[in-house]
C-alpha cells in the first residue's frame, strides 16, 4: 500500500455521506431517509445517500462512483459496527482512489436501532452520530500502513500432544521449529494414559511414533527438560530465552543404554517416581519411562548421592562407554529468534484433597483418575493389574464424576473430558477385574463423534450409572455387609432416595485446572488469562486460536479443557495460523499509533511507564520518549498520561477527537 | 477450605500487646451445661489468660429464635457485642463464646452489622436509642480458636502434668461452628479438637462422623429422630473403641449423654459411652481435680483408669 499514489481531490474537504439501512436493521428504527437529507446541510458534505446494504458490491461501487463523480476526499458511512466493516469500507475508499483513512464510520445499529426503542430519539441520536462522523473526518489525515520483515522460525512452548502436532504441521511445511520442553520428556499427559476413548486405542501406540518423529524431523530442534525465561519483541520478530536445565548427561552422548541405571549404587529403586505419581520408585539416575523421548537419562540432584554431598563411587559414569555423565554440567542459557509462538502448556489435574469429603489422602483405596490411569497402563507401577493397597483385586468400584468440577466451592466449569474418561476406566477396571462398578454422575456429557455410541456400550457392559452428586466417602459401616468397605453416600436423583454404596475402591475422576504458573506465563507472552486461569483466545468463535498479542497462538488445554481430537485439531490450527504469518514474509502494521512530538516532549517518562505494550523507552541523548510503532496497539494510554500534550496518536489526534464532541453537542 | 470473609478473626499477631478475652457464657453454661463452663474456667485460669465475663449479658438470640425472627434474633446477639465492645473501652474485645449455638448466631450477627447494610442500620439505630454502640471491633470466637490458634498448642502440651496417655478420644464438633461459616477450621473435616487431645497425650480416634447432627433440638420434639442420630454417633465411636466423646457444645453433649438409657431401651443396646466437654478432658490433663472440672455432674462417669 506505501507504493500506491493516491488521488489528490483537493485540499478542502469534500465529504460523501452514506447511510445504510441494514435491510430492516436500521431502516426499521429511524428515518433514514431524513438522516440523508440531514447530512446534506453539514459543514462540507458534496453528496449524502441512503441505501439497502451499503457493505453489498452495488453500496461500495456506488462510493467509489461518487468519489469519480463529485471529487470526494473524505467519505462517512453510517451503518453497524467498525468491527464488522471498517476494513470493507476503508478499502471501498481505497479502490476508488482515496488514502482509505480518509474515513470515518459511524455506528447507527448497535448504537442506536438496536438499543433505542423510539423513532423519533432514534433518528436524532443518529443524526448527531453523523454530524460528529462529517466533522471529525474533516481533521483526518493520510496514513500509511507500515512493513515488518517476518522471522520465519517458530517456537512452540510444551510437548504435550498438542505441541508434537503443532510442532510436526509446522516442520513438515519446510519452516523451523523450536519445541520447548519443561519435563525431560515429551508426551504430556497423554504419555501417562493407557487407552483413549471412545476408540480405545492404545495411547502409547498412537503417541510414540508421532514423539519418535519429532526427535528425527530434521527442521525441529526439540529442548526438553527447559524453560522459556524471556520474551521480548514483536509479532513476526521475538526473541526469546530459554534456560536448559542441566540433566547431569550430555545428550548427544547418551543412547538410553541404562547401564548407568543398572549401576547406581542404589541396588534398588527408592524414590518416588514422577511418572507413575509416586506409586513406584526409582533411582536418582533414571529414564521416566521407556519411550522417553528424547531417550536419555537424567540425573536428579535431590537425590543423587555425587550432586548432594559430592561422594559417590560414580558407579554410573564408571560403566558409561560413551562418557555420556557430567557432573559439572551447569545450567544453559539460550536465545532464539521466531516470527511466531505457539503456546501448548497444558492443564493440571485438579488436587482431590480439595475435596476432603471424598477422603483422598485420608483412605486407602481412594485414588485420582490419573493413578488409574497409571494402574491400568501395562508399563504402569501395577504392570497394568488393577489391584487395592492390599494387593487384592476389587470387587466393587465406585466411579465418582465431577470432582472439583460444576461446584462453586471449587471450579464451577464442566472439565469436559472426565465423563468420557470415566466411562473408559470403568471400562477396562471392570475388563481387568470383574469388579461391580457405580459410576456417580451429575449429567452425562459426551458430545463427541462416537461418544454417546461409548456410553451406550458402556450401559450394555452391566456398569452402574447412578445420578447425583456424592455427598461424602467414609468407612463408616453402620451393617456387618458394610465392614472393612469405603462407604459412598449419594442422593440417587432418579429414585429420589438417599443411598449408601459401599465398594472397594472410590476413583475421583478429577476435573482440570489452568497449569499452577499459566498467570506467570501470561505475563511473559503479554497474552490474558480467564477468571479460572485458562488463556483468553482474541474470539470464541472467529479466533479460536490467536491472542489479543499478534503472533502469539494458543493450542490444546491450555486454553480450556480438551480432549485428544479437540486438541489436535486445535494445534493444527494454531500450526496454520502461525504458517500464514510466518510465511507471509512481512507483517502490516495498522497506523493508528501513538507518536512523541519531541518539541513538547519534557522527558518525564510518564508515558513509559504507563504503556502496557512496553512500546515506549527514551531517547536518553535527546531526552525525550520514543514510541517504537511495531509494539504500539494504539491504545491511547500514553497520550492521555502526557502531562504536557507531547504525546498523539494516529486517527485519535485531539483536534479529531474535538470536532467528534463538537459534532455531536451541536447538531440541529 | 472455604476462607469466609470473617477470617479476619482478630488473631493475635505478632508484636501486639496481648488481647483481653470477654467470656460470653450464654444460658447454658449456667444451667445444662455447668460443667463446661466449670471446666472452661479453670483450664483458662491454668493458661494464664484472663476471662471477664460481660456484664449484663442477655440471651444469645437463639438458634431457633433465629427461625422465627432473624431481625430480634440479631438484636439480642448485638446488644452482648456491643456491650463487650463497650466494656472493653473501644479496645477490640475479643468474645470467647463456649456454646456452639450461641457462637454461631453472635457471629450471623457480627456479619450482618458488616456485610448487610439495611438490616445493620436498623441494629444499629436501635442500638443507639438505648445508648448502646458497635463498631465491629469486638470478634466472636470459640475457644478452641483461641486455645490453639492464640495460646498454642506447645504452651498447652507444657502446662500439661497427667498426659491422657491410652485414653481414645473421638473428637466430636457438631454441625454449628464450622457451618456455615469456618472461621478457623475445615467445614468438612474439623482438625482442632483433635489437635489439641492429641497435645494432651490422647489417643485420636480417626471417625467420619464430627460434624454429623446429634439430633439438636428433635430430641425435644420428635424424640424419635433425634435419638436415633444420637444413636449412630454413640454407635460409632463405640465401635472404633473410644474411651470417651468429647465435645464443645452444651447441647451435643446432653443429646448424646443424657439419653443414653432411654436409647438403650430403643435399640436393646448396652451403651455406656462417656460425653465429656474438651475442657474437661484438658483440665484433667492439666492434673486440675475432677471435682473442680465438673466431672460429678457427668451421668456417664468417665473411666478414668486408662488416663490418670
Amino acid at each position: 500500500m506505501s507504493t500506491h499514489q493516491y488521488k489528490n481531490n483537493g485540499d478542502a474537504p469534500r465529504i460523501g455521506v452514506y447511510i445504510c439501512h441494514c435491510g430492516m436493521n436500521i431502516a426499521s428504527k429511524l428515518n433514514v431517509a431524513e438522516l440523508a437529507e440531514y447530512g446534506k446541510i453539514l459543514p462540507n458534505v458534496a453528496v449524502s445517500r441512503d441505501y439497502k446494504f451499503m457493505c453489498s458490491d452495488p453500496g461500495q461501487e456506488m462510493i467509489q462512483k461518487d468519489i469519480q463523480e463529485f471529487n470526494l476526499n473524505r467519505i462517512v458511512v453510517a451503518s453497524c459496527s467498525p468491527l464488522l466493516h471498517e476494513k470493507t469500507f476503508r478499502q471501498a475508499a481505497a479502490d476508488g482512489g482515496l488514502n482509505p483513512f480518509y474515513f470515518q464510520m459511524a455506528n447507527i445499529r448497535e448504537h442506536v436501532s438496536w438499543v433505542t426503542k423510539d423513532f423519533k430519539e432514534a433518528t436524532d441520536k443518529a443524526k448527531a452520530l453523523v454530524s460528529a462522523a462529517v466533522r471529525r473526518v474533516a481533521q483526518h489525515q493520510a496514513l500509511e500502513k507500515k512493513r515488518v520483515p517476518v522471522h520465519s522460525d517458530v517456537v512452540i512452548v510444551g510437548g504435550g500432544i498438542a505441541g508434537i502436532h503443532a510442532a510436526l504441521t509446522i516442520a513438515n511445511s519446510g519452516r523451523k521449529v523450536y519445541l520447548i520442553e519443561r519435563q525431560p520428556t515429551i508426551g504430556g499427559h497423554m504419555a501417562m494414559f493407557d487407552k483413549t476413548f471412545p476408540t480405545l486405542d492404545c495411547a502409547a501406540c498412537i503417541l510414540t511414533p508421532k514423539m519418535s518423529a519429532v526427535k528425527n524431523h530434521p527442521n525441529i530442534t526439540l529442548w526438553s527438560y527447559s524453560d522459556v525465561t524471556k520474551v521480548e519483541g514483536f509479532t513476526g520478530n521475538f526473541k526469546v530465552k530459554i534456560k536448559r536445565k542441566p540433566r547431569y548427561v550430555i545428550e548427544e552422548h547418551c543412547v538410553g543404554c541404562l547401564l548407568c541405571v543398572d549401576a547406581c549404587v542404589f541396588k534398588e529403586p527408592k524414590f518416588d517416581d514422577e511418572f507413575n505419581l509416586g506409586m513406584s520408585k526409582r533411582k536418582p539416575i533414571y529414564l521416566p519411562f521407556p519411550q522417553a523421548t528424547p531417550l536419555t537419562v537424567l540425573i536428579d540432584p535431590e537425590t543423587c548421592l555425587q550432586l548432594k554431598r559430592g561422594k559417590c563411587k560414580q558407579t554410573c559414569a564408571e560403566v558409561c562407554e560413551r562418557r555420556a555423565i557430567n557432573f559439572e554440567q551447569k545450567e544453559e542459557e539460550i536465545e532464539v529468534d521466531c516470527g511466531a509462538v505457539i503456546l501448548s502448556t497444558g492443564f493440571k489435574p485438579f488436587d482431590a484433597k480439595r475435596v476432603p469429603e471424598y477422603g483422598y489422602g485420608h483412605y486407602n483405596n481412594v485414588y485420582s483418575s490419573l493413578e488409574v490411569e497409571r494402574m491400568v497402563n501395562a508399563s504402569g507401577p501395577s504392570q497394568g493389574e488393577v489391584v487395592l493397597k492390599d494387593g487384592s483385586k476389587p470387587k466393587s468400584v465406585g466411579i465418582i464424576h465431577c470432582v472439583g468440577s460444576r461446584h462453586a466451592k471449587t471450579n464451577k466449569y464442566c472439565s469436559r473430558v472426565c465423563c468420557m474418561y470415566s466411562l473408559k476406566l470403568a471400562h477396562l477396571v471392570k475388563e481387568r477385574t470383574g469388579a461391580e462398578i457405580y459410576n456417580f454422575y451429575i449429567d452425562m456429557r459426551t458430545p463427541g463423534k462416537g461418544y454417546e455410541e461409548f456410553f451406550d456400550k458402556l450401559l450394555k457392559e452391566d456398569v452402574n450409572f447412578i445420578r447425583g452428586r456424592v455427598a461424602e466417602v467414609t468407612n463408616w459401616a453402620m451393617t456387618a455387609k458394610e465392614e472393612g468397605k469405603l462407604i459412598i453416600r449419594v442422593e440417587d436423583t432418579l429414585i429420589g432416595s438417599p443411598r449408601r454404596i459401599p465398594v472397594d475402591m472410590v476413583i475421583l475422576s478429577v476435573g482440570l485446572e489452568a497449569q499452577a504458573d499459566a498467570d506467570e506465563v501470561r505475563r511473559m507472552f503479554g497474552i490474558s488469562c480467564s477468571k479460572d486461569g485458562w488463556f483468553t483466545e482474541r474470539h470464541p468463535k472467529l479466533a479460536p486460536v490467536s491472542t489479543m498479542t499478534d503472533g502469539i497462538f494458543l493450542a490444546g488445554a491450555c486454553q480450556g479443557p480438551k480432549d485428544i481430537p479437540d486438541t489436535v485439531a486445535q494445534a493444527g490450527a494454531a500450526a496454520a495460523e502461525a504458517l500464514a504469518l510466518v510465511d507471509k514474509g512481512f507483517v502490516e502494521l495498522e497506523p493508528d499509533t501513538a507518536f512523541i512530538k519531541e518539541e513538547l516532549c519534557c522527558g518525564c517518562r510518564t508515558c513509559i511507564g504507563m504503556c502496557p505494550y512496553s512500546a515506549i523507552s527514551p531517547n536518553l541523548e535527546k531526552g525525550v520518549a520514543v514510541v517504537n510503532e511495531a509494539l504500539c496497539k494504539g491504545c491511547g494510554t500514553c497520550v492521555a498520561a502526557c502531562p504536557s500534550g507531547a504525546a498523539s496518536q494516529n486517527l485519535f489526534t485531539d483536534e479529531q477527537i474535538f470536532e467528534e464532541i463538537e459534532g455531536v453537542l451541536t447538531y440541529a | 477450605m472455604e476462607t469466609e470473609t470473617m477470617a479476619s478473626n482478630g488473631k493475635v499477631m505478632a508484636g501486639e500487646k496481648p488481647m483481653k478475652y470477654f467470656y460470653y457464657p450464654g444460658c447454658s453454661l449456667k444451667s445444662t451445661g455447668r460443667a463446661y463452663e466449670e471446666s472452661l474456667l479453670e483450664v483458662f485460669k491454668a493458661l494464664d489468660v484472663d476471662l471477664q465475663e460481660i456484664d449484663d449479658w442477655n440471651c444469645c438470640g437463639a438458634t431457633a429464635y433465629m427461625a422465627v425472627d432473624d431481625m430480634k434474633a440479631s438484636a439480642l446477639a448485638a446488644r452482648n457485642l456491643a456491650l463487650a465492645e463497650m466494656q472493653s473501652n473501644g479496645d477490640g474485645a475479643q468474645i470467647i463464646a463456649p456454646c456452639s449455638a450461641c457462637y454461631l448466631v453472635l457471629l450471623k450477627a457480627q456479619k450482618a452489622i458488616k456485610e448487610k447494610k439495611e438490616k445493620a442500620n436498623v441494629l444499629l439505630e436501635a442500638m443507639k436509642n438505648n445508648g448502646l454502640y458497635y463498631t465491629g471491633k469486638a470478634k466472636v470466637r470459640h475457644p478452641l480458636d483461641v486455645l490453639v490458634n492464640d495460646i498454642g498448642l506447645e504452651k498447652i502440651a507444657a502446662r500439661t502434668q497427667k498426659p491422657l496417655k491410652g485414653m481414645r478420644i473421638a473428637s466430636y464438633y457438631g454441625c454449628q461452628f464450622v457451618r456455615p461459616y469456618s472461621t478457623f477450621d475445615e467445614p468438612y473435616n474439623p482438625q482442632t479438637m483433635d489437635m489439641l487431645m492429641a497435645a494432651l497425650g490422647a489417643d485420636i480416634v480417626d471417625w467420619p462422623l464430627k460434624t454429623r447432627c446429634c439430633g439438636g433440638t428433635l430430641t425435644g420434639t420428635i424424640e424419635a429422630i433425634g435419638q436415633r442420630l444420637s444413636y449412630i454417633l454413640l454407635k460409632e465411636a463405640e465401635k472404633r473403641g473410644a474411651d470417651v466423646v468429647a465435645t464443645a457444645c452444651p447441647l451435643c453433649q446432653f443429646n448424646l449423654e443424657c439419653y443414653q438409657d432411654s436409647m438403650n431401651r430403643t435399640f436393646e443396646d448396652n451403651l455406656n459411652l462417656p460425653v465429656a466437654y474438651f475442657t474437661q478432658l484438658m483440665g484433667l490433663a492439666f492434673g486440675i481435680s475432677e471435682k473442680t472440672l465438673g466431672f460429678e455432674r457427668l451421668f456417664v462417669p468417665l473411666k478414668t483408669k486408662a488416663a490418670v
